[in-house]
This record gives C-alpha cells, sequence and structure tokens, in this order.
C-alpha cells in the first residue's frame, strides 16, 4: 500500500484557474496535497471548494494552469467520490455498490464478494437485497460511502457528505469516512460544518472568494487562523 | 338519439358474440402496431440515449428535427411510403404494398421520432441527475447511456405507451400502404372509416369500443405497473 502511495501522490495544483458563465470561480490555486492526512476544504457557500474538489478529481478541467499526481499529469486511476446527494440506481443495495466493480472490470462472483464485504464495513449488510432509492438518506450515503470504498481508492473526495442530513445519520458517516482514512486511504472533504472539520481534518484548505486564503494543521488553523476571512468565518461572520 | 343507442346495442351483440371477421380485425390491428411499436423501441430507444448523453456536430439540429417530427401527419407518411413501396418506386421490387408488412413500416416511420424524442427527454433528466457519478466511477459515455436506458426504464416503458396509442388510432397511413383490403390489411381504423362512410354504424361502433377498450386497459395496466415500480425501487 505504501508503496502504491507514493506513486500518486503529492497531488499538486499549480497556477489552477477555472470560471464558468463568465464567472471566475477558481483563481490561481496553488497546492501540494500529501496523502498522509485528512485535508478539509473549508469555505462559506459559493467560495469554490465543490468546483475546487472536481478540479482535483478530473470532473472540471481548468482553465488554466495544471493539476499533476506525482508529477505526472494523469488523472491517477485509484480514486473515488461521493457526493452531497448520493445517486442510487433503480435496483438493490448491493448491486449498486457491485455496478462501480463491474466498470473496474471486475468478475461477477468477485464483485459480488467485495460489494458484500464493504456493505458489511458501513454497517449495512442486512439492507443488501433492499432497493437502494427507498432506503433513508442516511443509508444511501452509506451505500454510496461503499461503493466508494469497494473500489479501494488511494484517494476518496468527499463533497459535503453530511450536509443533507440529520445528526445520526451524520455521526454514522463521519464514523465511516475515519474508517476508511485509517485503512490507508487518503481523504479529501469539503464541509462548512466548523464542528465537523474539527473531527475529521489533520489540515485545512480554507477558501475564499475562490482563492486558497489558509492551508494549515487544523490544530493551528483552529487555535489561532491567521488570515481575517478565516477568522471572521469561524465567528460566524461570513454568510 | 335512437340511432346511437340501437347501433350501441347492435355492437355489444356483435362484441359478445365474438364473431370471427371482428376478431381478425382486431388481431391484425394488435399484430400491426405491436410489431411497429418493437421496431420503434428498437430504433428510437438507442436513438434518444445517444441524443441525451453524447456530444457531437449537430446534435441539437438532430434534437429539433426529431421533436418537430414527433408531430408527422400520418397520410403523409403514409404517402412517402408508398411512394417507396409502390412498384416505380426504390423499393418497389420487394412486392410490399398493400400487406401488413407496408403498414408495420408505415407505422414504425410515424412512431419512431415520438419514441426517441421521449426516451431523450427522459434520459436527459436522469443524464443532468447521474453523470458526475457516473463519470466518477469510470463509466464511459456510451456504458452511461445503456446505465440510465435501464434506471429509465419504466419511464420509458410509458413512451413506448404513447408510441402504441398513436399508432392504434390512426388511419391515414395504413389507409394508403394497405389499401385496407378486406381480409388482409383491414384493421380497426380504417373499418371504422369505411363501416361510417358505408353507414354500417354497429360495426364501426363496436370496432371503436373495442379500440378505446383496449386504449384503456393498457394505458391502467402501465399506471399500475410505474405505482408498484415506485414503491418498489423509488
Amino acid at each position: 500500500m505504501m508503496i502504491a502511495r507514493q506513486d500518486v501522490f503529492p497531488l499538486e495544483l499549480n497556477e489552477v484557474c477555472f470560471a464558468s458563465g463568465g464567472q471566475r470561480i477558481i483563481e490561481r490555486v496553488s497546492l501540494a496535497i500529501d496523502g498522509h492526512v485528512r485535508t478539509v476544504i473549508l469555505g462559506a457557500n459559493g467560495a469554490g471548494k465543490s468546483v475546487l474538489m472536481r478540479l482535483m478529481h478530473g470532473l472540471l478541467a481548468p482553465n488554466s494552469g495544471a493539476i499533476r499526481w506525482c508529477g505526472q499529469p494523469e488523472r491517477a486511476a485509484a480514486q473515488a467520490m461521493v457526493f452531497q446527494r448520493p445517486i442510487m440506481l433503480r435496483t438493490t443495495a448491493i448491486a449498486n455498490v457491485a455496478y462501480g466493480l463491474k466498470l473496474a472490470g471486475m468478475g461477477k462472483s468477485e464483485r459480488l464478494a467485495h460489494a458484500t464485504e464493504a456493505l458489511d464495513k458501513v454497517g449495512l449488510a442486512h439492507l443488501a437485497t433492499r432497493p437502494a432509492r427507498v432506503l433513508s438518506g442516511g443509508e444511501q450515503q452509506r451505500v454510496a460511502l461503499a461503493r466508494a470504498w469497494a473500489l479501494s481508492p488511494q484517494i476518496l473526495f468527499l463533497d459535503e457528505p453530511t450536509a443533507s442530513l440529520d445528526p445520526g445519520a451524520t455521526h454514522e458517516v463521519e464514523r465511516v469516512i475515519g474508517e476508511i482514512a485509517a485503512s490507508g486511504c487518503k481523504i479529501v472533504m469539503t464541509t462548512h460544518n466548523l464542528g465537523q472539520a474539527r473531527r475529521l481534518a489533520d489540515e485545512i484548505i480554507f477558501l475564499h472568494h475562490g482563492r486558497v486564503v489558509e492551508y494549515t494543521p487544523a490544530s493551528i488553523f483552529f487555535a489561532a487562523p491567521r488570515s481575517p476571512e478565516a477568522a471572521s468565518f469561524m465567528k460566524g461572520e461570513l454568510p | 338519439m335512437s340511432t346511437l343507442v340501437d347501433s350501441l346495442q347492435a355492437a355489444a351483440g356483435l362484441i359478445t358474440d365474438g364473431e370471427s371477421q371482428l376478431a381478425g380485425i382486431v388481431i391484425l390491428s394488435l399484430r400491426v402496431s405491436l410489431s411497429a411499436v418493437s421496431l420503434a423501441a428498437l430504433l428510437g430507444l438507442p436513438l434518444g440515449a445517444l441524443l441525451a448523453v453524447g456530444r457531437f456536430p449537430g446534435r441539437q439540429t438532430l434534437i429539433i428535427v426529431i421533436n418537430g417530427f414527433m408531430g408527422l401527419p400520418p397520410v403523409v407518411v403514409g404517402l412517402l411510403v408508398y411512394l417507396l413501396l409502390s412498384r416505380a418506386g426504390p423499393l418497389g421490387t420487394f412486392g410490399l404494398l398493400f400487406t401488413p408488412t407496408a403498414m408495420i413500416v408505415a407505422q414504425t416511420l410515424l412512431i419512431t421520432p415520438i419514441i426517441a424524442a421521449l426516451a431523450r427527454q427522459i434520459i436527459a433528466d436522469a443524464w443532468a441527475e447521474t453523470h458526475e457519478q457516473l463519470r466518477s466511477l469510470g463509466a464511459a459515455p456510451w456504458r452511461a447511456a445503456l446505465t440510465l436506458l435501464w434506471d429509465t426504464r419504466f419511464s420509458l416503458f410509458t413512451a413506448l405507451l404513447a408510441g402504441f396509442g398513436r399508432a392504434a388510432a390512426e388511419v391515414g397511413a395504413v389507409m394508403i400502404v394497405g389499401g385496407n383490403i378486406d381480409g388482409v390489411t383491414r384493421v380497426m381504423t380504417t373499418t371504422i372509416a369505411l363501416e361510417t362512410s358505408k353507414g354500417d354504424l354497429p360495426l364501426a361502433l363496436a370496432l371503436g369500443l373495442v379500440l378505446i377498450t383496449l386504449v384503456l386497459a393498457l394505458n391502467t395496466a402501465a399506471h399500475l405497473m410505474r405505482q408498484w415500480a415506485m414503491r418498489r425501487y423509488g
């Protein structure tokens, strides 16, 4: 696992810009993200958190600048993403988990075994044969986490994964994220929830109007943010 | 008023007797329209998925054309197929004019745009919701299209039903390319047109009742299936 990790990280962004519909969303972002810690992208609504994450994941292409994985411009294959709203196909929970493995070219019996294991790890083995779309929001999000985890990614992107969940479901999802991180997978997550950032982050990327204002260890950030924008965000002054 | 009541009584008699002439007409109607729907589904569903998921030059134009062709006048389609299949036409050597096959061809052309346009809309909506997740999982566009064709299957069935309704109810195309030959190409709608003009209202009315009942029954079945599917799969 360690050898494979060294093949992918650091994830480097160099002067990355992204605009859409004449609006500049990400402005000259340069970062080098290491593979060993949990990174949380923090910022107000509209700061560009989701767009930055989609650029990293390769769902969007930058207008200018470069994104490199360990110096290589190719998108690293072993990555996965979980979205704010879980997207479930009209089939069973286990078939949703197995779908990603099918796309990855895994044989039928093997992917069924993998999917069963992944559902078990998120605590949903008992719902495996239930139609995914009639599960609760929290359960669907855990199926989405299982689908991502089953791919054995080296990096997992999470875009506001608990923004539409109640506290109980949020707790469960955070527990699963912690376990995925403990299994050796790099976590990059966006949130506007300070409590969640405190619980999960090793380091913070603070975005404001599409720019990286701070990129610091979480302990330092929460003790004393250096930028006035981050300080006022933490005081709840920014929208 | 009494004409209507008398005709209704006579029509009911024809239906309950299970008269063979009536049954033959109904069966031919179903054979032609169901064949046309099957063929139009084979053409229209992939075309709709391609237009929803694919990105290629001319796509917007094609979408506009297909949406516009949803309202093709049956008589015009009938005329086109007539010209193609007539003895002097490019496909005249096959001798298909005035056969049920010609009627199937005409109805297929008539309803393929309907099924393609509705399928495109259904799959485009699903694509808007799921494309990031599917791309994130590594699905190539053709794979995503196949996935969404399956995922929207219950909605797509409604599109097929709209096609069937259109095919079963139209008279212009089958009249022109089938010729309304008794026992060969005579279907419900052409019989209704003919018998009404001859003044034989009971047979026309009986067929009208059968046609409406069939369409209602199919739509009821489809509605129940969708409700079941919504409860089952969300």
